[in-house]
Order: C-alpha cells, then structure tokens, then sequence
C-alpha cells in the first residue's frame, strides 16, 4: 500500500525528536482524528538551521514528518513556506489516496512552526 | 524470516483436509445439484452430508441449516428477511453497539426503511446489561440481534440468557455466531437462538461460502430469488466444493475444539502476561475472562495502531488494528469507543487472534520483538512524556451509546 520511500521515512524516520531552544514550534492534528504532529524549528536570520519532530499516528503521518524535515532544513523561512502537503506526498512517490486528506499534514504543521517563529520574532 | 500469523478472527487457511475434500467437485464432480442425471446426483449426496455435518457442530436439525455465501449475507437475511416477514407485528429491533457492521450497517438501512432501532450500550469491559435489553423491549419488537463472540475484544456474550429473556418475551433471536463457531462450543438449541449466522473461512473453510441456522417454523421472506435451492430460501447454485469444504471444516472443529482450544488459550494468556509484564501503560480491552480463547485485544498507550502494525509486518508479524487508518474511516474502532475507551488508546488498539498454527515459538518472537517496537515509536510521539492530557471527552465518536 505505500511506497518504498515511504516505507524508508517511516523505518528511518529524518530528525525525531525535540530541540530544546527551538524558536519556533508548531503543532497540527488531533488525537480523535489519530494524528498529532509537532515540529521544532531553529531558525538563525532568515535560515532553518535544525528542524526536528515528533508524531503520533500512522505510516503515513511519520513518513510526511520525516520528509518535510529533509526538505525544509536549510531553506529560507520564504522558501519553506511554499512547501505544501501535495510536494511532501509527491516527494514520497505518492500516498494511498485515503491518506491524501487525513494523514498528509506535515507541511501544515511547518506553517504553523514558521508563523510562530515570526509571531515570537515579529 | 518466519512469517508468523496472528490475525485468525480476520480469516483462516484452509485446513489441508478440507482441501482435499473439496478438490474432487471442481473437476470430477462437477455437477449442478439440482440436475436429475448422474452428474447432479453425485453431488447432491455431498450437499447433505455437508448439512449434517454443520448442524452436529451446532445441535440442530439438517433441515434448518441453509448455505450462503458468507457470514455477511447471513446477517442481511436475517435481519431483512424478519422485517420483512413480521412487518404487520412491528418495526423495532434490539442490537448492540459492538456488532459487526454486517449487523450495525444493515439496521441503518432498515431505519432508514422505517424501522426503530435500539442500540444498547456495553460498560468499560465491554459487557452489556441485560436488564437494559430486557427494559427496551416493546410490544412492537420483532428482533433481538446479539452477536455470540465479539471480532475485536473476543468477548463472549451471555447468549443462553438473552436467549431465555428472548424467549419470555416470545421475541425472535438471530446471533451473529461468526466468531464463536468452532473456537467455543455452539448449542442453539440449549440457547434458545432461533437465526445464527456461520463463515466457512473463519474456521478453515474457503472464503465465499457460510451457513444460517433458521429454527424451524421461523418465517422468513426469501432472500435471494430466482431458484427453487435451499427450500426455496436462497436462490443461487450452491457453491459445492466450498459447502463441502465447510462441513469438513464444522467436523473438524468438533472433533478437535476440546484439545486445540486450550492449548491456543494456554498461549493466549503467555501472550497477554508476557506483554503486560514487560511493557508500561498497556490496556487490555474487553472482558478480562469472558474472551474467546484465541483473542487478546491491547493498546500501548501515546502510539497509533497503524504504526505497530507497519512494524509488526516488517518482522513478518500478521496481526490488525482499531485504528483509524486500518477502518477505513477518521474514526477508531466502533467497539472501542462504545467501551468508552480513550481515543488515543482506541487508535493504539492492537489484536492478536489465535489459531491451531500457532506455536510457543510464535509467542517468544512477539514477546522479542514488541517491546523495542512500542519503545521506538512511543520516542517518536509528542504524547509520550508531555503533559498533553488525554481524555475520554475527545471521545466524540461514541455513535449508538
């Protein structure tokens, strides 16, 4: 049902856990829906140096986590937000259509660690 | 790597000797029952015997055994087919929260049609209260409907007492059997059940083949329509190497339930106390002793089902989840959330189901592998270690209760 990149990202998953001087933290998600992901941002001027997370929920939830960690490190904080949850699924080669809507939200909740960055930062 | 297989209440293989009974009527006999020549003759004598063996198995008469397709089917007829039959008596049923959805979807259809449902309720150990669903009964209720064994938690129901409170009240009585058939001993005689329902492969039988035992002088419309077979009950040329295959399958249960089920229960509870004893914060869901033999029913508390089962599958560990993601739905488990299990525990839900396959050697491996798997994950999720509350408030999915 899942690809092999997705499979990898969820067996290996990119940058678990938590950065303890993050500057910005975004969380989306809710446990009735099984799925609560959590992003930790280190931002230094305009870049993101270190980015980590952390997930509850299914394959897919962890796979996308993973992957928009790996494509948001090192960009500008412009750059990152035009990443939307379509590329991270088009980056794994695709998710189970079912996962499209419920599962798929690791770009959302890069937004919502960037908007409190600039809210902290404003 | 050694696949183990753990997901027995999903389905079965089909055990070596009832392929061997069922090959020949693929080729060598491979006439239409209904036929007068030799070819539908040769079968027909298959046909029957197969019934007596599936009415030995649940004390009841050849004659009010009828074959289906599956245990789905078997629902939809008795339900359907008693509206239908008893419409000028009433229009309201009793059911469970926790029933199969084969019973849960099709009483949403007949309310739909104008029928009245009660839903009853099961406290946290999934148990329900009969003095409840002796209260909801009516002088408009035609149906009782409670399943024997539940798919999720094992739970057993009461069934010899619904059936007597059934009988008091002179209210049919169909129990979804599905799980219980050939795991513990099936008497609907001693229950006083008047339908219950049978799945050839979740004992050993093919897929695509079931049975219905309708109590005789029960009124029924016809299910299916367009042939005179099975008494005119259900229309359609029998499936005759499966039917065969399936009485097989109930003698074979007969003959070995008493020495398989202790010894698959014996396992069961290794399980069950392995994983309790070396894993923190695991809930075991459904009755602690009122469980079928072969299903034990954990979650691990801050991870998601989907998940457990992905790296289950990854050592070649077949078992299955009341996720969210494993339904098909936004929404754990119906029979989860009906216990009013916490809902991240509901998403965590995880079942082993048991058969005659499996060996000590399968339960070490489980015992091995589980633990660094719950522990990796739990690493990974924002819950572990937060003061992230979880409460059964959020549990909004609480649907029939």
């Amino acid at each position: 049902m899942y690809t092999d990149k997705v499979m990898d990202h969820f067996s290996n998953p990119r940058n678990v856990g938590e950065i303890e001087d993050a500057n910005g933290v975004g969380e989306v998600g809710n446990a009735s829906c099984g799925d609560i992901m959590k992003i930790y941002l280190k931002v230094e001027g305009d870049v993101i140096k270190d980015i980590k997370f952390k997930t509850f929920g299914c394959g897919a939830a962890i796979a996308t986590s993973s992957m928009v960690t790996e494509m948001a490190i090192g960009k500008t904080l412009d750059e990152a937000w035009k990443l939307s949850n379509e590329a991270v699924a088009e980056a794994l080669d695709g998710l189970p259509s079912q996962k499209m809507h419920c599962s798929n939200l690791a770009a959302d909740a890069l937004h919502e660690a960037i908007k409190d960055y600039r809210e902290n930062n404003a | 790597m050694k696949n183990i297989y753990m997901d027995y209440n999903a389905t079965t293989p089909v055990r070596p000797e009832v392929l061997e009974e069922m090959l020949p009527f693929y080729t060598q006999h491979f006439g239409n029952p209904s036929s007068v020549h030799w070819a539908g003759r040769a079968v027909k004598g298959a046909i029957e015997k197969a019934r007596e063996q599936v009415a030995a198995l649940i004390n009841c008469s050849p004659a009010e055994v009828v074959f289906t397709s599956c245990g789905s089917e078997g629902d939809n007829f008795a339900l359907k087919g008693t509206v239908d039959a008893l419409k000028e008596k009433g229009n309201h049923i009793i059911t469970t929260s926790v029933e199969h959805p084969a019973v849960l979807e099709t009483c949403e259809y007949l309310e739909k049609q104008g029928c009245e449902v009660t839903y009853l309720p099961v406290d946290k150990e999934g148990m329900l209260d009969l003095a409840a669903l002796e209260a909801a009964i009516t002088d408009r209720t035609i149906l009782i409907s409670v399943m024997w064994a539940n798919n999720e938690t094992g739970n057993i129901f009461p069934i010899e007492e619904i059936g007597a409170i059934a009988r008091k009240y002179k209210v049919r009585f169909h129990t979804d059997s599905v799980q219980a058939i050939g795991r513990i001993p099936v008497d609907v005689q001693k229950a006083n059940v008047d339908l219950a329902v049978i799945s050839g492969h979740k004992l050993g039988a093919a897929k695509g083949v079931g049975a219905m035992y309708i109590r005789r002088g029960t009124r029924m419309t016809q299910f299916m329509h367009g042939g005179h077979q099975e008494r005119h009950r259900r229309a359609g040329t029998h499936n005759v190497a499966g039917i065969v295959g399936l009485g097989k399958a109930c003698e074979i249960a007969m003959q070995r339930m008493d020495e398989d089920m202790p010894r698959i229960q014996q396992l069961r509870d290794r399980l069950e106390k392995g994983i309790l004893e070396s894993i923190p914060e695991v809930k075991l869901n459904g009755h602690p002793q009122r469980r079928l033999p072969n299903t034990l029913n954990v979650s691990f508390a801050y991870i998601e089902g989907e998940s457990i089962l992905l790296n289950f599958d990854m050592k070649g560990i077949a078992a299955s989840s009341g996720s969210a993601c494993t339904s098909g739905s936004l929404e754990p488990s119906h029979v989860m959330c009906a216990m009013c299990v916490d809902v991240v525990l509901a998403h965590s839900s995880t079942r082993f189901s048991l058969g005659p396959d499996n060996s000590d050697e399968d339960v070490d491996f489980i015992l091995r592998e589980l633990p660094p798997i719950v522990q990796r994950l739990r690493e990974m999720s924002p819950l572990y270690n937060s003061d992230a509350r979880m409460s059964c408030s959020q549990c909004k999915v609480v649907r029939r209760a």
